[in-house]
């Protein structure tokens, strides 16, 4: 059972086509102004060896139907996982029934016309890999192989994991439009755990790409995950202290994000945000800029169209430190009345423009301070930007790595923390949806002892 | 349960034309000689939600999934593969997949397995609770706790209201010949309110639930959840930064909780210490807590959230001491971690749906009480922080290192509640927090009913609760140094 079997063909996706299309047919004979359906499927496998054996395999095989009904104002939404024709006519009858209770909305209902995409552009999203259960449990064995036998410090593994996805999703709207996109997802990731004077640390390394060919070597994402575990030996708590702070790009990603959870149109018409009314204000110092790349070929967020079927484009959401745009949908658009940004379903590749230091130089340029690795719990407000969340990492001095941390909390509040990056490093994660290299703060709260 | 398992049988086997005879077969394919443990689990899940805000419901969504999740077992390796068809070809196909992990090929005859049905005490009612209420009074219910929410003062600005509900049917066939089922309801209804004055806005949040019918939230329930959603936000508004740094925190009864299930909970599931990946690896019969500190985990609580008739191995839930006067007695197992580690199942073995592998999983997580007043408990401490509400939380099971953040919280002074202040992340070390704790009250208080756990990417239901403690000594990961 190959990943790519069954979803490679025109037949296929235009099976899925043809779900949409009876899904749109049959709102409209149950007297729907409107509808829009997506459709999804995707098929993959992954294996995890853990000291040296396979541990799991696991085959994955998903798909889903997705119908929003409007009956002018008032919508429903059903989903389900069975494509069956009768299925497919429950779930339409399920969204036009919801569509009886619910209130007029005058912002619901599809996207404007004229924003929807013209063209499907090829991104380059999909690479298929042909490669066997055997090949995979090799790659991973590989993976940890060289993690364990890093250093004699790993005394222990949660393993090494291979994994290979592809996905085709379609949707169509009774506006007309009609796309459908393939795309691959390819990872090796390693966690392995080390020991010193009877205590524990774990730590973790991962590689993700749509081609193979993009992926860091099994044996590289081993050794950094055995480097990343051993560093963390020994480590202790400091005591309680203002200080510099410097997140590590994998992590300082995750500020990336609280901005966006501040920026989205649904926290903002519900006034739930702590950037409310900030348009046009400088939310960050002025060397910074944010903005969206949506076709970068390759990449991990790329799209040509929103989950609305809106055209996506490059945009700035902050130039010169100021906040020109929101990430909005067409109905929090609406509600704001402002027009779609077409990020229904998010942002696509978010990039934070680089500076000119990598993590060496940033380390240097901190002197005294912070460097943090690893981030825990959920302690993020996005209605008043109260931040508070557990951390590890080193403790820095003379712009050197002294110890490892842990224990501790950093503090503060989102809104002056924004203020307060001092650099942002070239040292870009580009893994993930949001691009972003590691950031230094001048000054937050460390709790510790 | 024989009741269920037709029930069940109607529900899963039939519409594809199955009937239990027919598994022999997938286990034919399924089983090799080094297949040590196999099974079928079969789900049909039915939910919706409806939502509010700005005074009217103006969205709902409904969702039908089923399907079923082949496994094969041999020694520590695990084969998964699944299906969203439940027909014969495509178990066929499934079992051939998850066998992959034997490496060996070809089929075997086929035996007549002596299917049996498997025992449980009943802890919740069979029944779909989505029917349990017509949509329209859905829909005024929700109208109903906004309008209270609105009611309680001026300065309420936002409420956005959600009420849903679960319908789950499963069927587990196992290679030894068990059949087990189960069906499971699962509601909630969750309220959060923001709240504005002189510029300022703040947020409280609330609800409850658990494996009932819809009219389980009765008035004086749904209403009180409005008002307690509003009680938090003005709370909010008043409170002043929090300290940073280690004090000593008393801990309120009920959804606090969450401390046990990040700091011991996940740290003593079978899994991570079979593989000695856990801080708590190898200590059963050691002291990791105070002798005031007796926890258990408990599936077998009628109606609640976290509860479970049978796992989603076919075991019944039971109730598990953990911890007994402070000792270590045991860990939370499934079947693979039990047999490997010579133990016996606890009940614990949970997965998120069919296409995901079983793990061992927390239900009802609590802390038995003790028997100190809660209010001495809060005048004995001369500085420090008084916390009753708390957000989420998170463990590292190998450094032992969890948080859980608080969203209500005060100052304690001179053994007095002092002046509000704003949520706080705290930070301690899960081998050692509970040989911290000093006082325990005798006020065991579970949550209401609104836990969500998440591992390894599978989220499962789960609850919590815990009497008033004290702890002396815990990081406050607040701005005030």
């Amino acid at each position: 059972m190959g990943a790519t079997e069954e979803i490679n063909d025109q037949a296929s996706s235009q099976q899925l086509i043809d779900v949409t299309q009876q899904a749109l047919d049959e709102a409209k004979r149950h007297g729907a102004s409107d509808a829009d359906a997506a459709v999804s499927r995707s098929q993959g496998f992954s294996v995890t060896v853990r000291l040296g054996d396979v541990e799991t395999v696991e085959y994955n095989r998903d798909k889903s139907l997705v119908v929003n009904v409007y009956f002018g104002h008032r919508t429903g939404s059903a989903s389900t996982s069975d494509f069956a024709s009768h299925a497919v006519s429950d779930t339409v009858r399920a969204a036009c029934s919801i569509a009886k209770y619910t209130a007029e909305d005058e912002c619901s209902g599809l996207a404007d016309r004229d924003r929807l995409a013209k063209h499907i552009l090829e991104l380059d999203l999909d690479h298929p890999w042909e490669l066997t259960l055997e090949g995979a449990i090799d790659l991973a064995r590989d993976c940890e192989g060289r993690a364990r036998g890093f250093d004699e410090r790993i005394t222990n593994s949660e393993g090494a994991s291979v994994s290979t996805h592809r996905g085709t999703e379609a949707y169509a709207n009774t506006h007309g439009f009609a796309g459908l996109v393939t795309g691959t997802r390819h990872s090796v990731s390693c966690a392995v755990i080390g020991e010193q004077d009877g205590l524990m640390q774990r730590d973790f390394w991962y590689s993700a790409a749509r081609d193979r060919v993009d992926l860091e070597s099994p044996t590289h994402v081993g050794e950094t995950a055995a480097r990343r575990t051993l560093r963390r030996l020994g480590a202790r708590q400091i005591t309680t202290r203002e200080a510099p702070v410097l997140f590590e790009a994998p992590i300082a990603s995750s500020l990336l994000s609280h901005f966006l959870a501040a920026a989205r149109g649904s926290s903002l018409y519900r006034k739930a945000s702590f950037l409310l009314d900030q348009l046009d204000q400088p939310v960050f110092p002025s060397f910074v800029r944010i903005h969206e790349q949506p076709h970068l070929p390759k990449a991990v967020g790329s799209a040509s169209f929103d989950n609305e079927g809106v055209a996506t484009e490059n945009r700035d959401l902050v130039t010169g430190g100021v906040l020109r745009g929101y990430v909005l949908d067409s109905y929090s658009a609406r509600k704001l009345g402002m027009q779609t940004t077409g990020n229904a379903g998010g942002v696509r590749n978010l990039t934070i423009e680089p500076g000119a230091l990598d993590l060496a130089g940033l380390v240097n340029d901190m002197d005294t301070g912070l460097l943090v690795t690893e981030l825990i719990g959920f302690g993020v407000n996005v209605v008043t930007g109260d931040y508070s969340r557990g951390a590890a990492g080193f403790w820095v001095e003379g712009g050197e790595i002294q110890y490892p941390v842990e224990e501790i909390t950093i503090a503060g509040n989102l809104r002056a923390m924004f203020q307060h990056i001092a650099q942002v490093g070239n040292d870009v994660d580009v893994r993930g949806n949001v691009r972003c290299g590691s950031i230094l703060l001048d000054k937050l709260t460390i709790a510790g002892a | 349960m024989t009741e269920l398992i037709e029930t069940a049988k109607n529900t899963l086997l039939a519409p594809g034309g199955l009937d239990v005879r027919d598994l022999d077969a997938v286990f034919g394919k399924l089983i090799t000689p080094s297949v040590d443990y196999a099974d079928l689990y079969f789900q049909y899940t039915r939910q919706e939600s409806w939502m509010l805000e700005e005074g009217t419901v103006k969205s709902g969504s409904h969702n039908i999934e089923q399907g079923v999740g082949v496994r094969a077992i041999s020694g520590e390796k695990s084969g998964l593969a699944y299906s969203d068809e439940i027909l014969l070809p495509a178990l066929s196909d499934a079992a051939s997949a998850a066998r992959a992990i034997t490496r060996q090929g070809g089929d075997n005859p086929v035996h007549a397995i002596s299917w049996s049905d498997g025992r449980a005490p009943r802890l919740y009612l069979a029944e779909d609770p989505l029917l349990s209420l017509n949509d329209t009074d859905k829909v005024k219910l929700l109208e109903r706790v906004e309008q209270e929410a609105r009611r309680q003062d001026p300065r309420v600005k936002e409420v956005i209201a959600s009420l849903a509900g679960v319908h789950e049917v499963i069927l587990i066939a196992r290679n030894d010949g068990t059949l087990a089922a189960d069906i499971r309801p699962l509601v909630r209804l969750n309220v959060t309110v923001i709240a504005e004055h002189n510029g300022r806005r703040e947020q409280g949040s609330t609800g409850g639930g658990g494996r009932v019918r819809y009219d389980y939230f009765t008035d004086e329930l749904a209403l009180g959840y409005a008002r307690e959603a509003v009680r938090q936000a003005l709370v909010n508004l008043e409170a002043q930064d929090p300290p940073a740094g280690t004090m000593t925190v008393v801990l309120g009864p009920g959804w606090p909780g969450i401390l046990l299930h990040e700091a011991i909970g996940h740290g003593l599931e079978g899994d991570f210490n079979r593989k000695g990946t856990s801080a708590f690896a190898g200590r059963i019969g050691e002291l990791v807590a105070s002798p005031a500190c007796t926890v258990v985990d408990d599936g077998t609580m009628p109606n609640r959230r976290g509860s479970l008739s049978v796992d989603d191995e076919g075991n019944p839930a039971q109730h598990t001491v953990l911890i007994e006067n402070g000792v270590l007695k045991t860990y939370m197992q499934d079947a693979m971690n039990a047999r490997l580690m010579g133990m016996a199942p606890t009940g614990n073995g949970r997965r998120e749906s069919f296409a995901h592998l079983p793990m061992p999983r927390m239900t009802n997580t609590y802390m038995m009480a003790g028997d100190m007043d809660p209010q001495e408990i809060i005048a004995s401490v001369d500085k420090g922080l008084y916390a009753v509400n708390f957000g989420g939380g998170q463990v590292d099971i190998t450094s032992g290192k969890f948080v859980f953040s608080a969203s209500e919280a005060y100052m304690i002074d001179n053994g007095k509640l002092g002046h509000a202040v704003k949520g706080a992340t705290l930070i301690g070390n899960g081998p050692d927090v509970l040989t911290r704790v000093t006082m325990v009250g005798n006020d065991l208080e579970l949550d209401p009913g609104v836990g969500t756990c998440g591992k390894e990417g599978q989220s499962v239901p789960v609850g919590v609760g815990q009497p008033t403690l004290r702890i002396d000594g815990l990081t406050v990961g607040g701005v005030q140094v």
